[in-house]
């Protein structure tokens, strides 16, 4: 090995592709925002408070926060990749080749599915269970706070491993899923595959750990008197996805596992020849695969049911039916993986058995839609942008389910597989249910968190961009599949009658560009406005019923001054219908002192120590491998040496706090309608 | 922030062990998911020899029968350490996860050699998905019973450290699960990897 060989692996100045343009100037743009946010934290003095308040942080509320933050900045790059295909796809036609090259291309269509599925959705889910299940269920924090923090940081690692394939490198071409033999070592030499495994390796590790995390505090954290069928609808989702990542995210690590030891140590599970099987691939990925969707689209359903509740100020229609269908709907989706290869050759015995399942999950999904109008129907129903999502979401999220069933059917599959019917299909339920939802609960849990509420108005603006913007791009694509147009093609023949719906779905794509824009600044000009905004009750939607609201706005980092004790599900409603004291807002004369865990590097820097791992692993760069792994397992045993990892907070802190808020709260005299108590200090 | 900070030898734990322990437990069962895949390739892949052996041709189970004998019997032996951990015996403890490692050791030396043995014969996992399946899933669980006589070790250190302390005994539930989840996967692959791949 020469001294290049070993100090950098396989890496060189070569694998910065400085002479293609689109990459240099997408990495420049990352770069600017980047040294400008440095910029800016060096110029403010705040390195220290990023190190303390939040890096170290072990508040599932600031960890919340953090997992959102990485979701909105990856949701600009995985868009992006949208914005170039749909550009790329209305101008490539006939002779035209448009501007991206076939390889380009091939990587953006793989880097827009990884980074919106595992760098999107999933963080904008682990998110807001972090932000809202443990005040939902009147705990103060998880049960595990340091592995929370360590699955955040794995999953930022994660993030920045693809965000430094744009530049270093190059980035899988495979699809989101990289099926071999193409992601073999043969059909795909380069490191791009490599980047892919240790990403999500990396980041699934930090899935899991959240998943075993959430269970655990779901089933042994619940405040005194809340048992499980009196639990928020938001938590008993929160458990079923994370019943299903338990048990679906292992197999996903066990076969990338698989696909890495194929192209790292020679092996031949899934090769071309010797005795490898590529289906067998298929079979695992999509085992684990269709579970995801579903630990994606549970925790929306939750938000949906709260929202609903809450804003049709009527309690949720068929509470049971809902528990049910949802625990109905976590073992379904274990046994419905094979439709997504109908046409691999099973045969029709197997493709019915799985049609069939696949048919039967729509019921308990129909369940959760009618139970949803039910709680409206004859509710006094008001239009806010949660609830605006909300019912944006019913009508988008019927059309796509429909469409699903519509390819249950195996013989319809044949024609329609691998078609963009299949992929307006799975856009329609995951725009119209996974971020829909995850939209309606990031304004609807925003004033808890942070303490005032969201500007209404960008709200309305966002909301009516995306929802036009997503039928306009995806409609057109429904009837393109059926007109027989395959996904994932960076050029067509003219005279197919392609194009000008293609020119449509891009104007669509530029629509929902808008409707981020109108994110943005919503954003901007919340933070602007937000004393005016302020949440001065705790109960920021006036008719919040679950427990979340009984505490003050932005919550306190200890969650609640005093426990609280469940007797009814909507436990705040009925504390609120029935005028009972709600004992942390109203002050009390003491405070029994708190349990609370300390904040704590570890979780950050084993995330960096497994970073510095599998970007040695990507170039074959041993003493960095080396690092990686002592550093991971020599930070894990020196935390086991550390007893200073907790503490208690004071009665009198408590009671400091406590009076400080009430303080701020009377000097700005609020009337509280609808009969919430009024504000009574002692 | 006025706080009180915890007294040095006053060890404080978070939780009650029940919480802490049954998130191990769920850990486990990821685990035992992760195991499930790997005999699921197994059992697909592993009349795929190619052009090398079958497994009937390179078994040798009375050396099989040998490593899990060390396996077993360090199930038991630990199983004596945390009878010492109970009646807060460090001595007894660290004594007998000293044998308990001794014996885990012994297993996985077993394991190297016989992977060694197989390489140099020309048997190595470049052969054929029989073979790729075959060291992936014993090596899989040969790697976590590495892991665990690491953080054994660790733990032996922690006792004659901290003594039997409630961290410390709890940590020590987490590694007695785990090893005894080991030797449990152990009888699986034995069953169905070596047994099975003679008949």
């Amino acid at each position: 090995m020469t001294l290049q060989q070993f100090f950098f692996g396989k890496l060189s100045w070569a694998s910065i592709p400085f002479d293609n343009h689109i990459v240099m100037g997408a990495g420049g743009v990352m770069g600017l925002v980047a040294l400008f946010v440095m910029g800016a934290i060096t110029v403010k003095g705040k390195w220290k408070y990023l190190w303390t308040d939040w890096l170290t942080s072990i508040d599932h509320k600031k960890i919340g926060i953090m997992y959102l933050i990485l979701a909105g900045v990856m949701l600009l790059r995985g868009f992006s990749d949208a914005i170039m295909m749909r550009l790329q796809q209305s101008m490539a036609v006939g002779k035209d080749l448009g501007y991206l090259p076939p390889p380009h291309f091939d990587q953006i269509f793989t880097a827009h599915g990884v980074i919106m599925i595992f760098f999107v959705a999933m963080p904008l889910m682990f998110g807001l269970m972090n932000m809202a299940i443990p005040l939902q269920i009147g705990a103060r924090d998880v049960a595990f706070p340091y592995l929370n923090s360590l699955s955040l940081w794995l999953t930022v690692v994660g993030a920045m491993l693809v965000n430094i394939s744009l530049v270093v490198g190059k980035f899988a071409a495979t699809g989101w899923l990289a099926y071999p033999p193409l992601s073999g070592i043969i059909y795909s030499p380069g490191v791009g595959v490599d980047y892919y495994i240790w990403a999500l390796q990396i980041s699934g590790v930090g899935s899991l750990l959240s998943g075993i995390n959430f269970m655990v505090t779901i089933l042994k954290m619940r405040c005194p008197g809340m048992t499980m069928m009196k639990m928020p609808v938001f938590a008993w989702a929160g458990l079923c996805a994370m019943i299903l990542v338990a048990l679906a995210f292992p197999i996903f690590t066990a076969t990338l596992a698989m696909l890495f030891l194929d192209r790292f140590m020679g092996m031949h599970f899934f090769t071309a020849g010797h005795g490898g099987n590529a289906m067998m691939y298929i079979n695992l990925i999509w085992a684990w695969g269709h579970p995801e969707v579903y630990i994606l689209i549970l925790p929306a359903f939750g938000i949906f049911s709260e929202v609903v509740a809450t804003f049709s100020k009527k309690k949720l229609f068929g509470y049971t039916s809902m528990v049910y269908a949802t625990i109905a709907i976590t073992f379904l989706s274990f046994i419905v993986w094979l439709h997504h290869f109908f046409t691999m050759g099973s045969g029709a015995n197997v493709n019915a058995f799985f049609g069939i399942a696949t048919m039967i999950i729509a019921i308990p999904t129909g369940v959760k839609i009618f139970n949803w109008l039910f709680t409206m129907y004859r509710g006094r129903v008001t239009m806010s942008v949660p609830m605006l999502w909300t019912v944006g979401f019913i009508s988008t999220f019927a059309i796509g389910g429909m469409t699903g069933v519509l390819m249950s059917l195996p013989p319809v599959d044949f024609q329609l597989h691998n078609s963009v019917f299949l992929v307006a299909h799975f856009h329609n339920v995951i725009i119209g249910g996974v971020v829909f939802g995850y939209f309606a609960g990031v304004t609807y849990w925003f004033p808890k968190i942070f303490g005032f509420t969201l500007n209404e108005k960008w709200g309305r603006r966002s909301f009516w961009c995306w929802l036009t913007g997503f039928y306009v791009a995806f409609m057109p694509l429904y009837a393109l599949g059926l007109m027989g147009m395959t996904r994932r093609l960076d050029h067509y023949n003219a005279g197919l009658g392609w194009h000008p719906l293609l020119i449509t779905a891009a104007c669509g794509a530029g629509i929902i560009g808008l409707g981020v824009a109108c994110q943005v600044i919503q954003l901007w000009v919340s933070i602007r406005d937000r004393e005016a905004n302020r949440d001065l009750t705790g109960d920021a939607w006036i008719n919040g019923r679950t427990t979340e609201w009984s505490i003050p706005s932005p919550a306190p980092f200890y969650n609640f001054a005093v426990i609280p004790t469940v007797h009814e599900r909507d436990e705040f409603w009925d504390m609120k219908e029935k005028n009972r004291m709600n004992p942390n807002i109203q002050l009390q004369s003491h405070y029994e002192p708190i349990h609370m865990p300390r904040n704590t590097a570890t979780g950050f820097v084993i995330a960096i120590f497994s970073g510095i791992f599998g970007f040695g692993m990507v170039w074959h760069i041993y003493w960095m491998i080396g690092m990686g792994l002592i550093g991971i397992v020599a930070t894990i045993m020196a935390r086991t040496f550390n007893k200073n990892i907790d503490y208690y907070v004071t009665s009198e802190e408590i009671m400091k706090t406590e009076r400080e808020r009430a303080g701020r709260q009377k000097s700005s005299s609020v009337a509280i309608k609808n009969g919430t108590e009024e504000l009574v200090l002692t | 922030m006025t706080s009180t900070t915890l007294d040095h030898h006053h060890d404080h734990q978070a939780h009650s062990d029940s919480i802490d322990v049954f998130g191990f437990w769920i850990y486990i069962m990821t685990d035992c998911v992760l195991f499930a895949t790997l005999f699921a390739a197994f059992a697909v892949l592993h009349v795929d020899n190619a052009a090398g052996p079958t497994l009937k041709q390179i078994i040798h189970l009375p050396y099989v029968l040998g490593e899990t004998m060390f396996l077993l019997a360090s199930s038991f032996t630990y199983g004596l350490a945390m009878l010492g951990v109970y009646k807060q015996s460090r001595a007894r403890a660290v004594f007998w996860l000293i044998v308990t490692f001794c014996l885990g050791l012994s297993f996985v030396v077993m394991e190297v050699r016989e992977f060694m043995h197989l390489y140099a014969d020309g048997n190595s996992w470049h052969i054929s998905a029989a073979l790729s399946s075959f060291f992936t899933l014993v090596g899989t669980h040969g790697t976590h019973v590495s892991f665990g006589l690491i953080w054994m070790a660790l733990m032996i250190g922690q006792l004659l450290k901290y003594g039997t302390s409630p961290s410390v005994n709890r940590r020590l539930t987490y590694l007695g699960l785990f090893w005894h989840f080991l030797d449990i996967v152990w009888i699986f692959v034995f069953t169905i990897v070596y047994l099975m791949g003679v008949i």
